[in-house]
């Protein structure tokens, strides 16, 4: 199978380009990891971040043939060759498929993600109803790989100022939660012309998860409470 | 040569559950504490876990401690230590609710409590019937509670030092372990940390198999670690087959898939675990199910074109029941396995999924080996939590849903240890002159090695053999065939060569540290399953079919150095209650 990967180690290269191998599978290869490992068993010198193989852990989030997506669970027969594959667009690359997404987890770090909840807690669990729980689907799941984020025209030209889709997909999993107790504080962390109104509803993070959910309704739901609150 | 060095109070490897489990108490305590991990922190395996936390809540059926402690003890074929399984399933309510106070999104019951489902081994009333003791989040929990942890160690402000992965132990001249050596990954550059309290936390080592549930990651880099200084590995030659992989993928399906009701069923459609484990039937423990599997598929009643593997049915759970409890199963098994559970099987084989041994700890977390006499002789400034320990709570064989509630209750205790241990008044030692002399010279022969054997084929060739030596059933011609062989590949290991000598995020050099780490683990491994001569939980000898509590009721010690072995009783005497004295195990 054909491949045209990007390269660039900043030991060595002045500026990236574009390598081409042609390498043989197994019948058993499925997904464009295990063709991403055969290119590397041949040239060790090709790197890429890589864990779980199914799909959960978010490591191997790249550019594939124009899209972004997850390497594990892109099913090789999806593929039109050569198949071309460039590093997160948006991000500084560090070396070859690999991206610094310092930018991205700061982002994520900037909307308080983890529950806010200073009662005492009782000593079991809190409840909380079936429809409360809920309300967290499509929420939780995120694995941060930032396929979303680095798809978004908006955060590529405000990466310091625009939480993107993958942080405001998180802000909202907190404001949806029927135990936290932030959510003024929330809204105030994001009510700002960059922080969350950057988005333009291009839709392109929906478009792009490879879990399936949806930061750009997260993000409507965001832009809703803002203007609830002010009524 | 000197290395730049970094301080701090507690030095944590790898960031999974059990390792950010230790860091949010020593964190939340204000302890400077570093924690190391090869992947960003939600990248780490546990995020993989998917059946549930297993905690006698009693959410939805009766259900007491002492039941899971039984559970748990004739789980592991009476070779845990009844000691630290008292402890663990006594603190394994507290450590659920501490989890959803931390903000975990557990699935929920119509009263507002914690949905709990029903999971292979666990019963009640003393292994009457299957009882709801695992506590869910659909089939994502190791995902919800891998990101609770990481986002409740970002509020405590614990400090992370992403992709850096440790080489080795620094050890002084006493014995005491003051840190390790560490490489980051996008410089290449080696530093030494310096640390009070040094605890392992780097999980499972499952990629010593060549078909395994494990990430990439899980190459027993904790177990490498200790093995090269010095410290013994224990119970090694007991590895989880977990009875759901999907065939030729190798990719898990939970034991949920069983918990809700679905079955398993060979090529004439019969349901055989009726046949093998009459009362639980398929909720049986794992050990028992592989097997069975194993032998339906050897006696001819396999499925597909080969007859290599049996189906795993839950159509009859009917789509509300899929798509709401174990939707991330139905994703898994449209895009590996080409079928959709709500219509057709998931074709299974047992597959590598879990390391019940490792590292020699006691109920603090505390490394412990022979010394003086004592069987358990505490290695100071040094500890293991999680899948790489074994302190023992899962003996010759692991329940599902202890695995994450090992991580919890230890990850909290070795902390909690940590923390009464007053660090911030104590001085570092001074670090030997030698401290990173063993790593350096193992990246300058990588970094000089101008030819050698290549790093994956060599890899491989382990997985392989331990693959075909060390599987499902062993025997002794298959086993000390197969300790020759991994001998012959230690000595591979040594001679490979890698053609990047990049300094940045050079993976090559990595990948070929781990195999350093790899081969640890299969030589304990073959070494341990060789000697034993018994089946007993996981270990099945078809030389050996029966457990032999008179000469096997022992836990083994594997020693890197002469490839050794020693053995140490097991602890029959619980913290409080009666021992349960060893007896026939049937489910």
């Amino acid at each position: 199978m054909k491949f045209r990967i990007y390269r660039y180690d900043p030991e060595k290269d002045a500026k990236p380009r574009l390598q081409e191998y042609d390498v043989a599978l197994d019948p058993h290869d499925r997904m464009l990891l295990d063709a991403l490992i055969r290119v590397k068993a041949v040239d060790d010198t090709l790197a890429f971040r890589r864990s779980c193989r199914e799909g959960v852990c978010g490591s191997d989030a790249m550019n594939i043939n124009g899209k972004n997506g997850l390497a594990c669970i892109t099913n090789l027969k999806t593929l039109k060759e050569p198949v071309e594959l460039r590093p997160l667009p948006g991000l500084p690359v560090i070396r070859d498929l690999i991206v610094d997404m310092s930018q991205f987890f700061k982002q994520y770090h900037s909307v308080t993600p983890y529950l806010v909840n200073d009662v005492p807690p009782p000593e079991r669990e809190r409840l909380q109803s079936p429809a409360d729980r809920d309300a967290l689907d499509g929420l939780y799941e995120c694995i941060l790989c930032a396929c979303c984020s680095t798809a978004c025209p908006s955060f590529w030209w405000n990466p310091d100022k625009f939480v993107g889709p993958a942080g405001l997909l998180q802000a909202y999993r907190f404001l949806a939660d029927s135990r936290d107790l932030a959510a003024n504080e929330r809204l105030d962390n994001l009510e700002d012309p960059y922080r969350l109104f950057r988005c333009h509803t291009i839709m392109n993070c929906t478009d792009v998860c490879p879990k399936g959910l949806n930061p750009a309704y997260a993000i409507e739901r965001i832009k809703d409470l803002l203007v609830k609150r002010t009524v | 040569m000197k290395l730049a060095t970094r301080r701090f109070d507690a030095l944590i490897v790898g960031a999974g559950g059990a390792g950010m489990r230790a860091s949010l108490q020593l964190a939340e305590a204000g302890l400077s504490v570093a924690v190391l991990s090869k992947v960003f922190p939600t990248r780490s395996h546990t995020v993989a876990a998917q059946g549930g936390i297993g905690a006698s809540l009693g959410n939805m059926s009766e259900d007491s401690w002492l039941w899971h402690m039984y559970d748990t003890i004739k789980g592991s074929d009476w070779l845990g230590d009844q000691d630290a399984i008292e402890y663990m399933c006594r603190m394994a309510p507290q450590v659920v609710f501490e989890l959803e106070h931390f903000g975990m999104p557990f699935d929920r019951n119509p009263d507002g409590t914690i949905y709990q489902r029903p999971f292979g081994g666990h019963s009640m009333n003393f292994g009457e019937k299957s009882v709801r003791r695992a506590c869910a989040s659909a089939d994502r929990t190791g995902h919800a509670m891998l990101h609770t942890l990481y986002q409740r160690n970002v509020r405590a402000r614990t400090q992370f030092f992403v992709e850096w992965m440790a080489l080795d132990l620094i050890r002084d001249a006493d014995g005491d372990v003051l840190g390790v050596t560490a490489l980051e990954m996008e410089t290449g550059d080696v530093l030494a940390l310096e640390a009070k309290a040094t605890i392992l936390a780097t999980g499972g080592a499952g990629r010593i198999f060549a078909a395994s549930t494990n990430a990439f990651i899980n190459t027993g880099d904790g177990l490498g670690m200790v093995a090269r200084a010095g410290v013994p590995l224990e119970d090694m030659e007991f590895w989880q087959f977990h009875p759901t992989g999907v065939a030729g993928a190798g990719v898990l399906i939970t034991e949920g898939v069983r918990g809700e009701g679905g079955i398993l069923l060979n090529s004439s459609g019969e349901r055989f675990m009726e046949r093998y484990a009459p009362n639980l039937k398929d909720l049986a423990s794992r050990d028992v199910v592989s097997r069975s599997m194993d032998q339906e598929i050897k006696e001819g009643r396999g499925c597909g074109p080969n007859k290599d593997y049996v189906l795993l049915k839950m159509d009859h759970l009917g789509p509300d029941v899929i798509i709401k409890r174990l939707p991330a199963i139905r994703e898994i098994a449209i895009k590996f396995a080409n079928v959709d559970p709500i219509k057709e099987p998931i074709p299974v084989v047992p597959t590598i999924h879990y390391m019940m041994g490792g590292i020699p700890t006691n109920i603090h977390g505390q490394v412990v080996v022979p010394m003086g006499g004592s069987p358990a002789s505490v290695v100071e400034g040094l500890y293991a939590v999680g899948e790489c320990a074994c302190v023992s709570v899962h003996g010759a064989n692991r329940l599902g849903t202890n695995s994450l509630l090992d991580l919890l209750v230890f990850g909290r205790a070795a902390g909690d240890f940590i923390v009464g241990s007053n660090l911030p008044a104590r001085a570092h030692k001074p670090l030997p002159a030698d401290a990173g002399d063993a790593s350096l010279a193992r990246l300058a022969r990588l970094d000089s090695a101008a030819s050698g054997e290549s790093v994956a084929e060599v890899g491989n060739e382990v997985r392989r053999t331990m693959q075909a030596h060390c599987g499902v059933f062993r025997n002794q011609q298959l086993l000390a065939e197969g300790v020759r062989k991994v001998m012959e590949l230690e000595a591979r290991v040594r001679r490979t060569a890698i053609a990047d000598k990049s300094r940045t995020f050079n993976t090559a050099r990595v990948e070929a540290l781990e195999l350093d780490n790899l081969i640890e683990v299969a030589k304990a491994t073959m070494v341990s399953a060789e000697a034993r001569r018994e089946s007993r939980g996981a270990q099945a000898r078809s030389d050996y079919p029966d457990r032999d509590d008179a000469n096997w009721l022992k836990h083994t010690l594997w020693f890197r150095d002469g490839n050794r072995l020693d053995y140490k009783p097991v602890n029959l005497k619980p913290l409080s209650v009666e021992a349960f004295p060893p007896k026939a195990r049937t489910y």
